[in-house]
């Protein structure tokens, strides 16, 4: 960073006084040029700043002072220092909970990505032009359908007497048929397929985009080398796209460890517990049990967890990008 | 001078400003309702002086608080998808055209959330549904309706339900001070269709357990589905219904009803519910109920009944018009028969509670209106014809005609029968605000899943209760 305002001092001491004039000037027009666009960047992000100070940071920060502190909302809050924190491993099945996000992680984030580079890369070699939009169109809409209508439709769809069951009758896979997300070893799965239907697009599209940027002469002198779509896919793609897929794999990891919404709307943690997932259980003490501190504490743990899992997929995307 | 670190120091002052600003506006928050666990009985008569002076006149007696003459608007804040509220609203407003509303409404499970908060509020709703009492009369939250109660002479009414809008200082219900309200008492038991049940030679309704149970088993040999109820975690576990149904066929609905309301040392471990959980699980077993229910909503269900799938199915008289419209004719209830022949029949019946905030504008006029609806005959009528349940009242207060042929008269017969023997009972899902998503639905579940037995199922609820208590 340099210091405008040292630099035209000792200019102007080792200089003729009739060369340094101009270039005084010169710096000073410079570096009120330099303070006012800086002034000016300050002012863009201004209200920015103060919506994530307002609806990011001070959430943040409250949840961290409420997670001290035995309230339920309404009478005042007593100081209870850490107890919170030990008695949350007293919160039913919460091993069963934090296993539930992880293996959500392989539904919500491993397939949509993996699946998401396939897909991208099937529609950026073959489906340009207008097929091509339209695929995109098609893949990107659960990402603008209200995922609570979404999550009528899949009930609906995976119920016992649902258009997938029938579907299955009709193949003459009949004996498999069963309640998808009322059954205790394929709830989690299906309520995944749901999460790879909502994700796939996001991805698809962030990667497609990343594709997009991609120099197209080093695709075709691999095309003239000889190189099959697959060899491209590995040596092309793949090497080239790692910023784009870091970001996929965080929101996406994100997405099934702080996982709540897709799981609230399609069997609400059940059933038994084989749903559960943290972020259900923070509602749940929050807002039925009115704990709102053991919810905060909760809460506070889940974010720990999450940058925990998330600061090695940075690092390593960050890493291999230079 | 450089005016990055100056600019970046202030933009962090401001984000630490904005932090400690809102964390103080929450703290303030915190301590308001203190204050408000102030209002007891008297502050009632002292609101009440302005609007009462005119109609003095004609009687002798004491002065009820009414609403007036002066233009009310009532905050009421009310549940989504129950027309009774809004019904009795407006025919309160015809007869009183001074009050007006101003209604919010929101689905229960939005009630439970928002309804606290709401409360404490600097503008609360005048008159609430209350998804639970317990909690926010403990905090302060909800006007002490005592004096109401000495005013209007509820406390002379025979409805034993009213009990259970009392709170005592030992924070148990049943007895103590009154806090809520009931629009109206509803009442559960069996539905079953007709023509299903003619079908597996069902010419009565069942005189006890051992009747219920060979109907069970005549319809599951007859290829029929035994018993239709849901039991998705969206909804709350449906078989809690004959799970509590059976509990107080085959023991006491007394100790039933001391575990709802905390009592010390109240446990639903006992001998007699483990004889009805283990009466559950073999109907699971025996395949009595759907076989997808854990997947199951509470309007999937009820419109998988209607179409005729299920010859019975547990559920509340809320669901009469319902029933009366899409199955006209077609179907009938009972009261979950006893264990023993010639005991008595037990049911679940809950006043549909109100509140009035603690710091109501017009608490007056909101409790004029509770008085209204179980006193008013049309108003009466209005709870029958829409809610379907007994709108309560003075004992001398003459039961609104129901339409011949409806299922209404089939419940109201049943809550008077169930008054009588005194054996009414509150949910077991109402124990405390989380039993039933944390403990009744998962465990129930299980048990549907062949995870959990009967003994696990109330050991893990009761262990539930008691974690909840401690945290309470």
């Amino acid at each position: 960073m340099t210091t405008p305002s040292k630099s035209p001092v000792t200019s102007s001491m080792t200089s003729d006084n009739r060369l340094a004039a101009p270039v005084l000037s010169r710096r000073i027009f410079l570096c009120r040029k330099v303070r006012r666009e800086t002034f000016v960047g300050w002012l863009f992000i201004l209200p920015a700043l103060v919506m994530y100070a307002l609806f990011v940071l001070t959430p943040l920060v409250l949840t961290v002072k409420y997670s001290f502190y035995k309230w339920n909302g309404v009478t005042p809050a007593i100081w209870v220092g850490l107890k919170n924190y030990l008695t949350i491993f007293q919160v039913p099945d919460l091993i069963g909970t934090i296993y539930n996000a992880f293996l959500l992680v392989v539904w919500f984030s491993f397939i949509p990505v993996g699946l998401g580079l396939i897909v991208a890369s099937v529609i950026h070699r073959l489906a340009t032009g207008r097929l091509g939009a339209i695929a995109r169109t098609v893949l990107f809409l659960p990402q603008v359908i209200p995922l609570v209508a979404a999550g009528i439709i899949w009930g609906w769809l995976l119920a016992l007497p649902g258009l997938i069951n029938q579907l299955l009758k009709v193949i003459g896979l009949g004996a498999i048929t069963r309640a998808w997300l009322g059954d205790f070893h394929w709830a989690l799965p299906a309520v995944g397929v749901i999460g790879i239907w909502v994700l796939l697009g996001f991805c698809t599209v962030l990667l497609l985009t990343g594709m997009g940027k991609v120099d197209p002469s080093l695709y075709e002198s691999a095309r003239i080398d000889g190189a099959g779509w697959f060899r491209e896919f590995l040596s092309i793609t793949i090497p080239l796209l790692r910023n784009e897929i870091g970001v996929c794999l965080t929101v996406t990891v994100i997405a099934a460890l702080a996982a709540f919404d897709i799981v609230y709307v399609s069997t609400a943690g059940g059933p038994g517990n084989a749903t559960a997932v943290p972020g259900i259980q923070i509602y749940v003490l929050a807002f039925a049990q009115r704990s709102v501190g053991l919810a905060s504490a909760l809460a506070v743990m889940l974010m720990i967890l999450v940058v925990v899992v998330i600061i090695p997929i940075q690092w390593l995307s960050r890493e291999s990008a230079r | 001078m450089n005016k990055k670190p100056v600019l970046w120091s202030l933009a962090s002052l401001m984000v630490l400003a904005a932090m400690l600003l809102s964390a103080c506006g929450a703290a303030a928050t915190t301590v308001a309702p203190v204050a408000t666990q102030a209002p007891e009985s008297t502050a009632a008569p002292a609101t009440m002086a302005p609007t009462t002076v005119p109609t003095v006149a004609s009687a002798p007696t004491a002065v009820v608080p009414n609403c007036g003459t002066a233009p009310v608007v009532l905050n009421g804040y009310f549940e989504t998808g129950f027309d009774l509220p809004f019904k009795l609203s407006a025919e309160f407003t015809k007869e009183y055209p001074n009050v007006t509303w101003n209604i919010s409404q929101d689905q229960f499970a939005n009630l439970i959330t928002s309804a606290p908060l709401l409360l404490a509020s600097d503008n609360p709703p005048d008159l609430l549904r209350l998804p639970t009492m317990v909690s926010y009369a403990k905090d302060g939250l909800l006007m002490n309706l005592d004096t109401y109660a000495t005013e209007f002479g509820w406390d002379k009414w025979p409805m034993a339900q009213i009990n259970q809008n009392r709170l005592a200082t030992d924070g148990t219900r049943g007895s103590g001070t009154l806090y809520a309200w009931g629009l109206n008492y509803s009442l559960t038991g069996v539905f079953y269709n007709k023509k299903l049940a003619a079908q597996i030679g069902m010419t009565q309704p069942p005189q006890t357990l051992a009747d219920f149970e060979s109907l069970l088993a005549k319809a599951k040999a007859a290829g029929l589905l035994p018993i239709m109820q849901w039991g998705s975690a969206k909804s709350g576990m449906g078989l809690a219904f004959p799970l509590q149904a059976l509990m107080a066929s085959v023991g006491p609905t007394q100790p039933i009803n001391d575990w709802i309301f905390q009592k010390a040392g109240a446990t639903i471990d006992t001998p007699s519910n483990l004889v009805a959980a283990q009466d559950l699980q073999q109907w699971i077993k025996s395949g009595y109920f759907p076989p997808d229910i854990n997947a199951i909503e509470y309007t999937d269900s009820n419109a998988r009944f209607v179409k005729g799938e299920g010859v019975f199915t547990f559920n509340g008289d809320w669901e009469n018009a319902d029933y009366d419209k899409n199955m006209p004719g077609n179907v009938g209830f009972f009261l979950m028969p006893p264990a023993q022949a010639g005991g008595n029949p037990a049911a679940m019946s809950s006043p549909l509670t109100y509140g009035i905030s603690a710091k109501a504008k017009h608490a007056d006029c909101a409790a004029f209106f509770l008085n209204w609806v179980a006193t008013n005959d049309t108003a009466r009528q209005i709870d029958v014809t829409v809610g379907g349940s007994n709108p309560g009242g003075p004992s001398d207060a003459t039961m609104p005609n129901v339409t011949a042929g409806s299922i209404t008269n089939d419940t109201l017969a049943a809550g008077a029968v169930v008054n009588q023997a005194g054996t009414a009972m509150d949910f077991i899902a109402n124990s405390t605000s989380s039993i039933f998503a944390q403990g009744w639905t998962p465990e129930l579940q299980k048990m549907v899943g062949g995870q959990e037995d009967a003994a696990g199922l109330l050991k893990a609820v009761q262990a539930e209760y008691l974690r909840e208590l401690a945290q309470q």
